[in-house]
C-alpha cells in the first residue's frame, strides 16, 4: 500500500540547516496497524506529513497504492489527499461553527457530492462511531473523546486507502484514549490501513507492528502482539 | 458562483458568524450612507444657489462711468464722464444684430414720490421699454412703458411692488396719479421682481420724460444690453467678453480717456459673474467629492481590515479544509464569494436608506442655500460597485495567501 525508499527531507533555519529525515525505507502492506514512535525531533511527525501529503521530500520515491506522488501541485495534491488519505489529528480540528454532522461531511463536500447525499454518508460514520445523538451539537458542547470520534468519522467520510493519525490519544486521558484506540482497532480489523504516531507505549502495544525511529533513521522494525484495547476499558 | 452547494456553504458560514458578517455590513453600509448624503446636500447646494442667482437676465452686461483716474492728451484726471444719448444710440446702431434688448438708464435723484398723503422715497429711473426683459421683472398689473410712451414724453410710470404696498394699500394703483418730485405721473402698471423688495422699491417713468421732466438734457448713466442667444456658455461667455472689451473701447474713445484707465468706463459683465459662480459651483462639488471620496477609502480600508482580520482567524479552519480536500482556488473562491455578497447587500442597504432619508427629509429643508437635495442613481451605484470591488480585492489577496500555505503549517497556527 505505502512504499518508501530512501527518503530525505531536511529544513533550512537561517543558516542552519537540519537534517530531519536520513533515508527511511519502509513499506506497510494493505490492513496493517502500524504506531510510529520515537522521541522528540526523531522525524515521526515529518514522515508522517510526507506521507500524507501535508508536506513534500527532498529525495526519494513514495509510491501510495501504486501511485508515485511525486512533484504535485496543490491542486493535485488537494485531490488525491481528498481521494486517499484521512487525517487524525491530536487537537481534534474540527471546524467549530460547523455541527459535528456538518464537520463529517465537508470531506464529501470536496468530492462534490450533493448534500442529501453526503447528510446520510455522514450520518452513516457518525453512527459508526456510535454518536448519532450527537449529530447536531457544535464541536463545543462535545467531550476530547467525542471531538476525537467525529473526527474519526470525518477521516473515514471519504473512503480513504488510508488513516494517518498524528497522535489522536495526546489530548486526552488515558480511559478516553482507550476507547478511542478500541475505535480504530475496530476499523482496522474492517481491512482499513492505519498508521499512528505516538510516543506512548500502551499505545503503539495496541497496534500491529511498531516502527522506531531515532535521528532521522529507522532504528527498529517489528511485529507485535496486539493488546486489545477493550480489555483496559 | 451559481454553484448551489457554495452558496449554501457560504449562508451557513454568515449565519454561524453574525457578528463578523454585521460589522463587514455596518462599515460598509455607513459609507455609501454617508456619500450618498454629502453627495444629496452638494447638489442641494448647487440647487439652492442657482436658484438665488436666477434674478435677473442672466447675460446682461451694465455700464457706468465714473471719474478718470489717468492724465490722457492733456485732459487732467478726476474728470467725470458724463454718458449721452448719442452714446447709447450708436452703440445700438453698431451692434444691431448682436444685440438683444437694449436700455439706456436716466437716474432721478431725490425721487421723493407722494400718492395723496403718504409719501416715500424711491429709486426713479427713466428707462426704455426693453428694460423690463433687462431687470426681468414680470407684470403684476397694467402694463411696462411701451415707444409710444418714450416718443410722446408721457408721464407715465411703472411701481414697484413695494411703492405700491406701501402708498396705495388696498387700492388698484392703475389710472391713479402719483407726484414724483411735484410733478404727475399715471400709474400705468405694478412690477415684481424675482430679485426680492430691494428691486421691487422702484419707480420707471420713459426715459425721454425723464430727461426732459427733471432737466437731464440728454445725459444718461446707465446702459443695459444683452446680447444674442448662443448654444452654449462657453461661446455666450466668449461673445459677451468680447463685445464687453469692444464697448469698453468705443466709450473710451469717444470721451477721450486713456485706454489703461480702469476707472472712467465700467462694464458689469453678469457672465462673468455667473461664470465665477458656477467655479464656485464646481468647487463645491469637487470639495463634496473629495469628501466622499475620502469616505469611500475609509470604508474601503475597514472592509479591507475585517476580511485580513477574517482570513486570520480563519487560518486554521482553512488548513483543515485543505487537510480534507479543498484546492486553494476554492478556498479563495469560498472567502471572496462571502465578501462580495455580505458587501454588495450591506452597500444596497446604505444605498437605499440614503436615497429614502434624501427623499423624506429632502423636500422639508426650506433654508435658502440648499434646496431639494438629491442624487444621481447612477453615480450611487456605481460607488457601491466600487466598493464590492474594492473589499473583494482587499480580500483576495489574504485569501490567496493563506490558500497558499502548506496545510501543516496553517494547522499549526494558534
Amino acid at each position: 500500500m505505502i512504499e518508501i525508499k530512501d527518503l530525505h527531507k531536511s529544513y533550512k533555519t537561517g543558516s542552519n540547516t537540519l537534517h530531519v529525515l536520513k533515508g527511511i525505507n519502509f513499506n506497510v502492506a494493505e490492513g496493517e496497524l502500524v504506531s510510529i514512535m520515537g522521541s522528540s525531533g526523531s522525524g515521526k511527525s515529518t514522515l508522517l506529513n510526507i506521507l500524507g501529503m501535508l508536506d513534500e521530500a527532498d529525495q526519494g520515491s513514495y509510491t501510495l497504492d501504486g501511485v508515485p506522488i511525486k512533484n504535485l501541485n496543490e491542486k493535485i495534491a488537494a485531490r488525491y489527499r481528498n481521494r486517499f488519505l484521512g487525517f487524525v489529528f491530536q487537537s481534534f480540528n474540527l471546524i467549530n461553527y460547523k455541527t459535528a454532522l456538518d464537520n463529517v461531511a465537508l470531506p464529501l463536500y470536496y468530492q462534490g457530492m450533493k448534500r442529501k447525499e453526503r447528510l446520510e454518508r455522514a450520518m452513516a460514520y457518525l453512527d459508526k462511531v456510535g454518536l448519532t445523538a450527537w449529530a447536531q451539537h457544535l464541536p463545543n458542547e462535545l467531550s476530547g473523546g467525542q471531538k476525537q470520534r467525529v473526527a474519526i468519522a470525518r477521516a473515514l467520510a471519504s473512503d480513504p486507502k488510508v488513516l494517518l493519525a498524528d497522535e489522536p490519544t495526546g489530548a486526552l486521558d488515558t480511559k478516553t484514549s482507550y476507547e478511542v484506540m478500541d475505535l480504530i482497532q475496530k476499523i482496522n480489523e474492517e481491512g482499513r490501513t492505519i498508521l499512528i504516531v505516538t510516543h506512548e507505549h500502551d499505545i503503539a502495544e495496541m497496534t500491529k507492528r511498531i516502527v522506531n525511529l531515532k535521528d532521522g533513521v529507522i532504528i527498529d522494525d517489528r511485529k507485535v502482539d496486539q493488546v486489545k484495547a477493550l480489555q483496559h476499558v | 458562483m451559481f454553484d448551489l452547494e457554495r452558496w449554501e456553504e457560504i449562508f451557513e458560514t454568515i449565519r454561524k458568524n453574525k457578528l463578523r458578517t454585521f460589522l463587514t455590513g455596518l462599515s460598509v453600509a455607513s459609507g455609501i450612507f454617508i456619500l450618498v448624503i454629502l453627495l444629496g446636500i452638494g447638489q442641494g447646494m448647487r440647487n439652492g444657489i442657482s436658484a438665488e442667482f436666477e434674478q435677473d437676465a442672466a447675460n446682461i452686461l451694465y455700464v457706468w462711468t465714473g471719474r478718470t483716474a489717468v492724465e490722457y492728451k492733456g485732459l487732467n484726471p478726476g474728470r467725470q464722464i458724463q454718458l449721452k444719448n448719442a452714446d447709447f444710440q450708436s452703440t445700438a446702431q453698431k451692434y444691431i444684430d448682436e444685440l438683444e434688448y437694449k436700455s439706456a438708464v436716466y437716474r432721478i435723484w431725490n425721487g421723493v414720490v407722494d400718492y395723496k398723503k403718504e409719501t416715500g422715497s424711491y429709486r426713479v429711473e427713466g428707462v426704455l421699454p426693453d428694460y423690463q426683459f433687462l431687470e426681468n421683472t414680470p407684470l403684476m398689473q397694467g402694463r411696462f412703458l411701451n415707444y409710444q410712451d418714450h416718443q410722446n414724453y408721457e408721464k407715465v410710470a411703472v411701481i414697484g411692488k413695494v411703492v405700491k404696498n406701501d402708498l396705495f394699500k388696498e387700492v388698484d394703483p392703475v389710472g391713479k396719479y402719483v407726484e414724483i418730485s411735484g410733478i404727475n405721473f399715471k400709474v400705468i402698471g405694478v412690477f415684481s421682481d424675482p430679485g426680492g423688495e430691494r428691486e421691487e422699491n422702484r419707480v420707471y417713468v420713459p426715459l425721454s420724460t425723464g430727461q426732459r421732466v427733471f432737466n437731464g438734457q440728454n445725459n444718461i448713466n446707465n446702459m443695459a444690453f444683452t446680447l444674442g442667444k448662443e448654444d452654449n456658455f462657453e461661446s455666450a461667455l466668449a461673445a459677451s467678453n468680447k463685445f464687453s472689451a469692444e464697448l469698453q473701447q468705443f466709450l473710451k474713445e469717444q470721451h477721450s480717456v486713456a485706454p489703461e484707465d480702469t476707472r472712467a468706463i465700467n462694464i458689469n459683465n453678469s457672465l462673468e459673474n455667473a461664470k465665477r459662480f458656477y467655479d464656485l459651483m464646481d468647487m463645491i462639488k469637487f470639495f463634496f467629492w473629495g469628501v466622499g471620496i475620502c469616505t469611500i477609502i475609509a470604508g474601503i480600508v475597514g472592509v479591507s481590515n475585517i476580511m485580513l482580520i477574517i482570513v486570520k482567524e480563519r487560518t486554521r479552519e482553512i488548513g483543515v479544509r485543505k487537510a480534507l480536500g479543498a484546492e486553494p482556488w476554492s478556498i479563495v473562491g469560498m472567502v471572496l464569494h462571502e465578501s462580495i455578497f455580505v458587501t454588495a447587500i450591506a452597500g444596497l442597504v446604505g444605498l437605499i436608506g440614503s436615497l429614502a432619508l434624501l427623499e423624506l427629509v429632502g423636500p422639508m429643508i426650506e433654508t435658502n442655500y440648499i434646496a431639494n437635495p438629491s442624487v444621481d442613481f447612477g453615480v450611487a451605484l456605481t460607488t457601491v460597485v466600487i466598493l464590492v470591488v474594492a473589499g473583494a480585492l482587499a480580500g483576495f489577496f489574504p485569501a490567496y495567501r493563506a490558500a497558499r500555505i502548506k496545510p501543516i503549517v496553517a494547522l499549526r497556527d494558534e
